[in-house]
């Protein structure tokens, strides 16, 4: 085993137990502490796979913009810390078994494929040659993702104009 | 040399698999989103390996691509998720049944 392949099961395990943590946590907030922890380990999962401008990205987006934004949001709204839903054994025993089929099926469809053996080798893409190579052939992609952000944007804001119509509207119905 | 690229692949599973139960069995409109992050952050750790298996830098744009659907994805649901807060005062979703007759 090399020092890379220690590297991947210390960090997929440190992942696995963050996440584990953080769907479980009955506080909010906390669930995001513990999501940080477990993208900062993904970001490390980048950089080990050659990909340090993902890995940067990683942290700036994910752990930094959009867990921030949960965190707003969690502190805007009143939230009641909610359990895990507890269905009854009816309800609950079809999806498990379905869904323990599907678990058997791809655990022996990743393991049986010969290719899946193949080891990978340690490869680094600069963020410079990405970059040329992202502009080069998926220049159009990046258009459309850039007009795909614009078009949430006005749907997020939309939204808050909406609600405070559906406000006004209703003060005036019940005048 | 890393290690077996079945390895990477169920590492994803099984990151993928704890963002379906998150989404699934969780009584919050939040923990739901969070569930979509944890699956979209999966398959991308799925796609770098492997753009490294396959020495193509095609999988790592795509996880750029990923990493842009999912901050328009958050933006807007956390605004539905506000929006439908004030309209019921709760974040369950079963509390949504306006339409019920």
């Amino acid at each position: 085993m090399t020092i890379y392949a220690a590297f991947f099961y210390v960090l997929a395990g440190v992942i696995l137990v963050s996440t584990g943590l953080a769907i479980t946590r009955r506080n909010l907030v906390h669930t995001v502490v513990y999501l940080i922890i477990s993208f900062f380990g993904s970001a490390l999962l980048y950089y080990l796979f050659g990909a340090p401008l993902l890995a940067a990205l990683e942290i700036i987006i994910y752990a930094g913009a959009i867990m921030v934004l949960f965190l707003f949001i969690i502190m805007m709204l009143r939230v009641d810390h909610s359990t895990l839903r507890r269905p009854s054994i009816r309800h609950w025993l079809p999806a498990g078994v379905l869904g323990l089929i599907y678990v058997v099926v791809a655990v022996l469809v990743v393991t049986q494929d010969p290719g899946s053996r193949t080891m990978l080798e340690t490869a680094l893409a600069k963020p410079r040659i990405f970059g040329q190579f992202l502009f080069q052939k998926y220049w159009l992609s990046v258009e459309i993702v850039s007009f795909l952000l614009f078009i949430a944007l006005i749907g997020a804001l939309y939204m808050g104009k909406a609600f405070a119509k559906d406000v006004r509207h209703r003060k005036e119905v019940e005048k | 040399m890393i290690v077996p690229y079945g390895h990477v692949l169920l590492f994803a599973g099984i990151l993928f698999a704890m963002g379906v139960v998150c989404a699934v069995a969780r009584r919050n409109l939040i923990m739901m989103l969070i569930g979509v992050e944890i699956m979209l952050n999966s398959a991308g750790l799925a796609f770098v390996a492997g753009a490294l298996r396959w020495q193509q830098l095609e999988g790592q744009v795509f996880v750029l691509f990923i990493f842009a659907i999912a901050a328009a994805e958050v933006s807007v649901g956390l605004a539905l998720i506000i929006y439908a807060y004030r309209r019921t005062g709760s974040l369950d979703p079963e509390t949504y049944n306006i339409l019920k007759w």
